[in-house]
């Protein structure tokens, strides 16, 4: 079968008695997220994607989001939204995301925004998706000469309505640009002549990408979507000419499930790792009865070179912060052969980060790969050229990505790559670093073995920690932290960047972001914090989340005592601190208590409420040296 | 052969094809009844929305393309069935 995206080729097809399954859960007196997420897990056609959306749509107000973050988003568009919007409902789940949708008034996307006490305001969107048309800015003709202003005044228009999405909603912007048209006007001198439609979309095009960086927006790059399928079978005429569709039915689920990737990975759904099965997945062959000179790797061959490019794709991966890790049916020493003996290997040992080869079975060692690596299993991308292995992964751990890769290795890398369980919206010096950070941690787990008592392991580690109010600076990686931290997190607040960026200039809060350096290398943005005045002389601890990758280093206490430091500065006498309780951070439960504050109350849920008077703290000898901020910034070094 | 089938030279099994697509598309019960005479005022779920989704699948699953002109001003199901089947010979 030919490789067709807009079917979504890398998700499994629906199973027989699919329809019958979702009739028999519109009957049913609960509803989880997690059933939601694995409706959602199969390559849907629309028709199927409608049936899904109803179900969420008839339930949706006794569904029990579990792994589903929920999310509330706006759609303000210049056409018909009929069907995307049922489509991205029901393709949420597959990236973590519940979704509640608004569609504005049709053609009414400024008064929506700049007007008074609008349907738009009233939804108070997390996420606004601006999607307008070619024909409602006036872009709609050729001409020979550049056409005045035209482009620039569409691009005001949307920059416009962006920024005020921002300052009057507060909520994320998602821009959907222009798809540059491919049917000749004049021919491949389009591009050449100023007014003509392919050079004014990409004009304006460009434009979205300066206003997105501007005001950190998402792009939602519907010109490249369409470029993927193929311009010619994007749209149809015919249906445009009937429906007004802007593009056709058929592309409706690939575009429901870009737009739910972007969802996703605003809400830090983004997978983390990518684990790789062996034989026949990273090299031709099968190490153990093949040997060394047996398996196919590298330049000679069409094979060979098809199983070398799925290395270098997975080392692009690693250079944007993808921890790559290994699981594989093997003896371990054979499985490490290649990567330390043959030379046209591109992963190399110092690449994988965990490495299991074993006979046990692999949802058994995924769990393990997750423990190592201090992530969930909801983070993991499970690449296995094996159908059985797949679906065996999947049956076990369903909330594993487990692409669909059929049997040509040549056609692997797409199938990871258009799947978007990699989606980011931001990349960052700290995203660059990660893999290092993680392989790091496996070294200094081994150094923390040869090394006596945890104080002496703790300061040969020679650790440099910065502490900071939050900055324009950090901004990003911090919004990032608050979104996807999901174990370290007392409260597990959720803030849009636009959120955070607000907190940087409030008085009436108190912010933290704090790094770790050590000899092992950076570790990037470890701890955020923000805690808000009650009163003259109390703060309350709004949020308090760490990297799981730096406990066990005193951190929490040098992060207490940064906080004292400030409270006193502030004139604060009473810190009161809170924990809520989630599925996944019954870690933290006692945190406060471990830092000395007392317990005020105890809710039936878990949930609990903690006190700390800021005159009993002694300050205290920390294995840190600390790094003080630039001048001009406000000074919050802290002794050792 | 039925004799309204007859009467229109309509194929029984296009028929039946259209009522199992109906069933999906409309997402309704398998024991949904179609005749010629049917119309979009005889089914609740077939709506102007719907009637899209239907015609798309009906074209995908039977690998025909439809004019706009073949498919506008089209009052039943009995209309329906003779274009496709016209198509189909």
């Amino acid at each position: 079968m030919t490789y067709n995206v807009a079917r979504l080729p890398w998700l499994a097809s629906k199973p027989e008695g699919y329809d019958a399954q979702i009739r028999a859960a519109r009957k049913a007196d609960t509803l989880s997220g997690a059933a939601l997420r694995d409706f959602a897990t199969f390559a849907l056609d629309l028709d199927s994607a409608l049936k899904l959306a109803k179900l969420i749509e008839t339930k949706r107000a006794i569904i029990a989001p579990g792994p589903l973050s929920p999310l509330r988003l706006a759609i303000l568009s210049s056409s018909t939204t009929s069907y995307a919007v049922p489509a991205i409902v029901a393709a949420a789940p597959r990236h973590g995301v519940l979704a509640d949708v608004y569609v504005g008034d049709y053609g009414q996307t400024v008064q929506e925004v700049h007007g008074e006490g609008t349907g738009l305001q009233a939804f108070a969107p997390d996420v606004v998706l601006l999607s307008l048309d070619a024909i409602s800015l006036g872009l709609t003709r050729s001409d020979v000469l550049t056409q005045d202003g035209i482009v620039e005044a569409a691009a005001q228009q949307i920059r416009w309505l962006a920024e005020g999405i921002v300052a009057r909603i507060g909520a994320t912007v998602i821009i959907q640009n222009f798809v540059e048209p491919a049917d000749p006007w004049s021919g491949h001198f389009d591009a050449r002549a100023g007014g003509s439609q392919l050079a004014m979309l990409r004009r304006l095009n460009r434009s979205i990408e300066d206003i997105a960086a501007d005001i950190n927006a998402v792009v939602l790059d519907v010109d490249r979507i369409a470029g993927l399928v193929g311009k010619s079978v994007w749209s149809d005429r015919s249906q445009w000419f009937m429906a007004k569709l802007p593009y056709a039915l058929d592309m409706t689920p690939l575009y429901a499930d870009h737009v739910a990737r972007l969802l996703g990975a605003i809400r830090g759904k983004t997978r983390k790792c990518l684990v790789l099965d062996l034989d026949n997945t990273c090299w031709g062959g099968i190490i153990g009865d093949d040997g060394l000179e047996g398996i196919r790797i590298g330049q000679g061959s069409g094979e060979g070179e098809a199983f070398l490019a799925i290395q270098h794709y997975a080392l692009d991966l690693k250079r944007r912060g993808i921890v790559l890790a290994v699981c594989s049916k093997n003896e371990e020493a054979n499985a490490w052969l290649p990567f330390d003996s043959h030379e046209e290997m591109a992963l190399k040992r110092s690449d994988i980060a965990v490495f299991v080869a074993n006979w046990t079975d692999k949802a058994t060692n995924l769990k393990t790969i997750a423990q190592t690596l201090n992530i969930g299993t909801d983070a993991l991308l499970f690449l296995d050229d094996n159908p059985a292995e797949r679906a065996r992964v999947r049956q076990m751990l369903p909330e594993v990505a487990v692409p669909e890769v059929g049997d040509d290795p040549a056609l692997y890398p797409l199938a990871i790559a258009h799947s978007g369980w990699f989606e980011t919206v931001a990349l960052t010096a700290d995203d660059a670093q990660r893999a290092e950070q993680y392989r790091a941690n496996a070294v200094r787990a081994e150094a923390a073995q040869k090394l006596g008592s945890l104080d002496e392991y703790l300061s040969s580690l020679e650790m440099v920690c910065s502490i900071r109010p939050f900055d324009e600076t950090g901004r990003a990686r911090i919004a990032q932290l608050i979104n996807k931290s999901n174990q370290f997190n007392l409260t597990t607040r959720r803030y849009t960047e636009t959120e955070v960026a607000a907190l940087e200039s409030d008085p009436s809060v108190f912010t933290l972001q704090i790094r770790l350096a050590d000899k092992f290398g950076d570790n990037g943005m470890i701890a955020v914090l923000i805690w808000r005045a009650d009163g003259d002389q109390t703060w309350v601890c709004d949020t308090w989340l760490m990297s799981c990758r730096v406990l066990g280093r005193r951190m929490e206490e040098a992060t207490m005592q940064a906080v004292i430091e400030g409270a006193r500065a502030a004139g604060i006498k009473r810190l009161t601190g809170h924990y809520l309780p989630s599925a996944k951070n019954a870690m933290v439960a006692e945190h406060f208590g471990r830092l000395g504050f007392t317990r005020v109350s105890i809710a039936d849920d878990g949930a609990s409420v903690w006190t700390y008077a800021v005159d009993d703290y002694v300050m205290k000898d920390l294995p840190f040296t600390y790094e003080t901020v630039s001048a001009g910034e406000e000074d919050v070094r802290i002794d050792a | 052969m039925k004799p309204y089938l007859l009467e229109k030279k309509m194929s029984e099994s296009t028929l039946e094809t259209v009522r199992e697509i109906m069933i999906d598309v409309f997402d309704v019960d398998d024991d949904l009844e179609i005749n010629p005479a049917t119309s979009a005022e005889d089914v609740e779920e077939w709506d102007s929305l719907s009637h899209i989704r239907l015609i798309v699948a009906i074209e995908r699953q039977l690998g025909i393309k439809f004019k706009n002109s073949e498919i506008e001003g089209l009052k039943n199901v009995g209309e329906l069935v003779s274009v496709i089947d016209s198509k189909l010979a």
